[in-house]
């Protein structure tokens, strides 16, 4: 599924190089659930862009399905982001003044699904995260947990290979937190979804069935956690 | 991704800054109302003169003395005055016959003229009687001069119409004695108005040429002895003959003046063709001249529309990071910015088209010069809109498409 081989990623700042990435190596297979964990400096964020295909490595081999992804071209990138990757960012980063509907469907958009198409699987998309009466609240009229789970259901729109989320709960408050945990884990359980969770966080990364640790660019353990936390029952009055 | 969607998008986004989306497009809406207004003004004019001069009749040749237009460095160099004499007048009398229908001299000079307390400086022009047909003059009151006055010298003057009312108000100048330069002269006519058109009859005094040699211009109308004229009139009776008289008039002229076949001629021959084409072309340097002034308006409005989109593309490099890490190529970004740009400068154009209608019609509504709105004017306009729109907007949007994604979305 995902292979990573000797995934180095070398700065140039300035004068002096910063190896962001130092011969990380590993594997993750269909449908797991994995944290990758890591101080910041650790080089979690780069080992992200990495496996998003936001950026290719310096040296090493990088595969997603097979495909060799450092010999991909800028919108060959674009492309494999937009078919086999689902981001959900710390901030959400959904678009301002713009429906939970609209943004859900931005993919679909560029990936050129038609408009009919487009807006049945965002309305889909929205009812497995527990927001099909939301569809045309703008961001700023939804709270924190609500604009997170619109941020998800865009990641799984497109019904990705690998869901990648970059410290999905370090804007929310715990409790809300924890319904986004559960969230993920509903998916994975459900659908057999990949999750590959990016954080600092040592509770958070309980709940998933499998550690990374980076510290300096380097995987320091890669650990299976047997007994997750379940993260409960949903609740609906986010 | 489909061409609406990108429409979509840039609506959206310019929804979102009102203020300055209108700000923005205020240069090319200016720029373009400008084009607009400046190419009716412009286009009203020509037709005016145009049709001034047509007035004037299609089928008159005049000849004038002075070498043809030398254009280059030499030019300038051979200037010396040359004089047409009344005996190439009455060369071509002679010697022109078929498709003519008069040929007349014309003298004219300034003089002081008269009558009771008034007096000022008029235009007044010898004349034989068949000008009044050649220049297509109706007399309002009277008559005009005629071959009898010619040729008795008789002291009769015919008024244009504003000197008439210039010199008698409302008194009838039928019959009034005036003075030019002193001498006493009849009025025995009055012509009526042609208006501002060019060659107007109106401010002028018109004489028996021979009366005018004999005891009006004295020694200034004569060069070597022999009498001269300004200019000489031929009236064609068919326009389709215009080009063989001319040819007809000039070999016979050089032939007189006993030029070499190499030198230049020292008279012209110019139709009314001639005069508009000469007219038409300095009021369309004119008119492109007024257009690259409004065309720098444009440019700037422009450079403005290019230094916000480089404003926007900063305030939204993390919208752009997470377009493209939901899959948007390069491309795709780049299209979206250059429509985004191209909207506002195409929005702007039409608010310009409409402006620039509105005030070309509000020129002719208040009547100082009747606007002509043609339809390439309005093309021209909305398209360099579209294009100044392409133009400043591809730097941005080349910006916008080249941000490295993942720095994109870590941007505050």
């Amino acid at each position: 599924m995902i292979h990573a081989e000797g995934l180095t990623k070398v700065y140039q700042m300035g004068e002096s190089e910063v190896r962001a990435l130092d011969g990380a190596s590993f594997t993750i297979e269909k449908g797991e659930m994995v944290a990758i964990m890591g101080p910041s400096g650790s080089g979690k964020s780069t080992l992200m862009s990495i496996i998003g295909c936001l950026d290719v490595p310096s040296s090493g081999q990088y595969s997603l399905d097979g495909v060799s992804v450092e010999s991909l071209d800028e919108s060959g990138l674009a492309e494999v982001r937009g078919r086999k990757i689902g981001f959900v960012f710390q901030q959400f980063n959904l678009l301002a003044r713009t429906s939970a509907l609209d943004n859900v469907m931005l993919p679909l958009t560029y990936a050129g699904v038609s408009g009919r198409e487009r807006e049945k699987r965002a309305r889909a998309a929205l009812e497995r995260v527990g927001l099909g009466e939301r569809t045309h609240h703008a961001p700023n009229e939804l709270s924190g947990g609500q604009q997170q789970r619109v941020a998800i259901a865009r990641a799984i729109v497109n019904e990705p290979t690998i869901l990648l989320a970059d410290e999905p709960t370090g804007a929310l408050d715990s409790k809300t937190g924890v319904e986004i945990m559960d969230l993920f884990q509903r998916l994975h359980r459900e659908n057999g979804q990949t999750v590959i969770l990016v954080m600092h966080d040592a509770h958070v990364a309980r709940h998933t069935e499998r550690i990374i640790r980076l510290s300096d660019g380097r995987i320091v353990s890669d650990e299976s956690n047997p007994n997750p936390i379940q993260a409960g029952a949903p609740r609906n009055d986010d | 991704m489909l061409f609406s969607e990108n429409i979509r998008i840039a609506l959206r986004a310019l929804r979102a800054n009102k203020m300055r989306s209108v700000l923005t497009i205020l240069g090319i809406v200016i720029g373009v109302a400008t084009v607009v207004a400046l190419l009716a003004i412009g286009n009203g004019a020509t037709a005016s003169i145009t049709s001034s001069i047509q007035s004037g009749g299609s089928n008159l040749l005049t000849i004038s003395p002075g070498r043809q237009q030398q254009m280059g460095p030499m030019a300038g160099q051979s200037r010396q005055i040359s004089h047409m004499y009344y005996s190439d007048y009455q060369l071509l009398e002679r010697g022109l016959k078929t498709n003519i229908t008069a040929i007349v001299p014309v003298y004219q000079s300034s003089y002081t003229i008269k009558f009771g307390d008034e007096s000022f400086n008029a235009n007044i022009v010898g004349v034989m009687e068949a000008h009044k047909d050649v220049r297509s003059f109706t007399v309002a009151e009277g008559r005009f001069v005629s071959d009898g006055d010619n040729k008795s010298q008789a002291l009769v003057a015919v008024l244009g119409d504003t000197v008439a009312h210039d010199l008698f108000g409302d008194l009838s100048p039928l019959g009034k004695t005036l003075s030019i330069n002193g001498i006493k002269f009849q009025v025995v006519g009055v012509l009526e108005s042609k208006g501002a058109s060019l060659g107007s009859p109106d401010d002028n005094v018109f004489v028996p040429i021979e009366t005018g040699y004999k005891k009006l211009f004295g020694e200034t109308a004569l060069y070597n002895n022999k009498k001269t004229v300004n200019n000489i009139l031929i009236s064609v009776d068919d326009t389709n003959a215009m080009d063989t008289v001319s040819a007809q008039a000039t070999y016979l002229l050089r032939r007189a003046h006993e030029l070499k076949p190499s030198e230049e001629a020292d008279f012209n021959v110019m139709s009314q063709a001639d005069t508009l084409s000469t007219l038409n072309s300095v009021t369309q340097t004119l008119t492109i001249f007024l257009g690259a002034i409004a065309g720098i308006s444009l440019l700037v409005g422009g450079i403005g529309i290019m230094n916000i989109m480089l404003v926007s593309v900063t305030e939204r490099t993390k919208e752009i990071g997470l377009r493209k890490a939901v899959g948007a190529t390069r491309n795709q970004i780049l299209t979206q910015f250059l429509i985004e740009t191209v909207t506002l400068s195409v929005l702007g154009g039409i608010i310009g088209i409409l402006l620039g209608v509105g005030i070309a019609l509000a020129f002719s509504v208040s009547g100082l010069i009747n606007s002509v709105i043609t339809a390439d004017a309005i093309l021209m306009a909305f398209f360099f809109a579209l294009a100044i729109g392409v133009f400043f907007g591809l730097y941005p949007a080349m910006r916008a498409a080249s941000l490295h994604p993942m720095v994109a979305l870590r941007y505050e």
